[in-house]
């Protein structure tokens, strides 16, 4: 019981206290670059999940099983990249093949996703905090699920700041960086919750 | 990029014009992340200076080795190269730095600016020209994160490069060097360049049209 209770604050804090885009600063540029629709927001956040929780145990295995015992822990970063761009061309033609809608919706975003830094921070945060391979891809999943909730979040307000009346220095990037420092703010609200 | 540039164009374009993160907001994460003090900004800008006119220099010389399909994968390589030597170097010789910038380091690989200028930039232009642009873009990404770094510094933690500037009565002001603070610094410093940026185009046209 004890034990499920610790998985389950473990979980709630991937998404809200160590929200990777509020609390670890990863994954700013496609959460500042795709965030400008709802919709285009979604699926962004759902291939980012897609990749993050696979990538997450295969790095972890490929880290605790060849890595370590032929003792090339400092090849981590090459072969954790190398792993998580084959993925993303993995899942790329495996959802090309099974769900062709999907492909459309999520096409153009899942190159991208080779050069999110919240994946392969991901990665590199399973190994240097020494999860077990439970809490890694937990850590994976749920960290991309805050991923998702903030890009969304994001995406509400800025189509509403299309209409607003901003200083025209400040439209754009300006604004949005301003913004996301004042959700940071609110999410600070949830810091000491769930350790 | 028919036109030829001097290399002095290539650097200062890096610098001031293309400034990878007041112009093309690109490598927003260590921007953001690391920049709670003065020197941490140097250390991450350097680290990617380091890497970016070693990778420049690599891609340009293999530039008409490497097949189109697989360049991507290819430069990320020659990117991680660069990036484990400098994560060797500084866990060596500035261990405290290192551990300051922590995760940004290894992080330098997925950094946009590496990636974009190895394929805007190297890919298609020669070696001497790569290696000054990668020294030029680096430059510009160490001012812009200094500049960044230092405010938060000295508004947050009353110092600036450690030195005690606002004296022993000065209130920090916490929120700054904490998460908060680096988005609403960075996209304050973000509007204030544009201003600078508009005026001065404003000014050029202005001219130029005086001229005409």
């Amino acid at each position: 019981m004890n034990a499920l209770v610790k998985i389950l604050l473990f979980m709630v804090s991937c998404v809200l206290t160590n929200n990777f885009i509020f609390s670890r600063f990863l994954g700013n540029c496609p959460f500042l670059g795709v965030s400008n629709k709802v919709e285009t927001a979604v699926g962004m956040g759902v291939a980012v999940t897609f990749v993050m929780a696979l990538a997450s145990l295969f790095t972890w295995l490929l880290y605790h099983y060849v890595l370590v015992p032929f003792n090339l822990r400092y090849l981590d970063t090459i072969s954790f990249i190398l792993v998580i761009a084959a993925l993303v061309q993995f899942v790329e033609m495996f959802i090309k093949k099974s769900s062709p809608s999907l492909y459309k919706a999520l096409g153009i975003y899942l190159p991208l996703i080779t050069t999110n830094c919240a994946v392969l921070g991901a990665a590199l945060l399973n190994i240097t905090s020494d999860y077990n391979l439970l809490y890694a891809v937990l850590n994976g999943t749920f960290g991309a699920l805050g991923f998702l909730l903030a890009i969304v979040l994001m995406a509400g307000v800025r189509e509403r700041l299309e209409t607003s009346d901003i200083p025209e220095s400040f439209k754009g990037f300006p604004i949005c960086i301003i913004i996301a420092g004042l959700m940071s703010v609110a999410f600070m609200g949830f810091s000491g919750f769930g350790g | 990029m028919s036109k030829k540039q001097s290399l002095s164009g290539v650097f200062f374009n890096g610098i001031l014009v293309e400034n990878p993160t007041f112009r093309l907001v690109l490598g927003t994460c260590p921007t953001i992340a690391v920049t709670t003090s003065a020197l941490n900004g140097i250390g991450m800008g350097l680290a990617a200076t380091f890497v970016l006119v070693g990778s420049n220099v690599v891609i340009s010389l293999l530039r008409n080795f490497i097949p189109d399909k697989v360049r991507i994968p290819a430069f990320v390589v020659v990117i991680c190269t660069f990036v484990t030597l400098i994560q060797m170097l500084m866990q060596a010789y500035v261990p405290s730095l290192y551990a300051s910038l922590g995760l940004f380091i290894p992080l330098i690989v997925v950094n946009c600016i590496i990636l974009a200028r190895a394929e805007a930039y190297a890919s298609k232009n020669g070696v001497a020209a790569s290696a000054v642009d990668g020294l030029g873009m680096g430059i510009g990404f160490t001012l812009a994160i200094t500049v960044i770094g230092a405010i938060r510094e000295l508004f947050g933690s009353g110092t600036l490069f450690g030195f005690n500037l606002l004296g022993a009565g000065y209130q920090p002001m916490l929120i700054l060097i904490l998460a908060p603070g680096g988005f609403i610094i960075y996209g304050l410093t973000l509007g204030v360049m544009n201003i600078i940026m508009n005026r001065a185009e404003a000014n050029k046209s202005a001219k130029e049209g005086v001229e005409a």
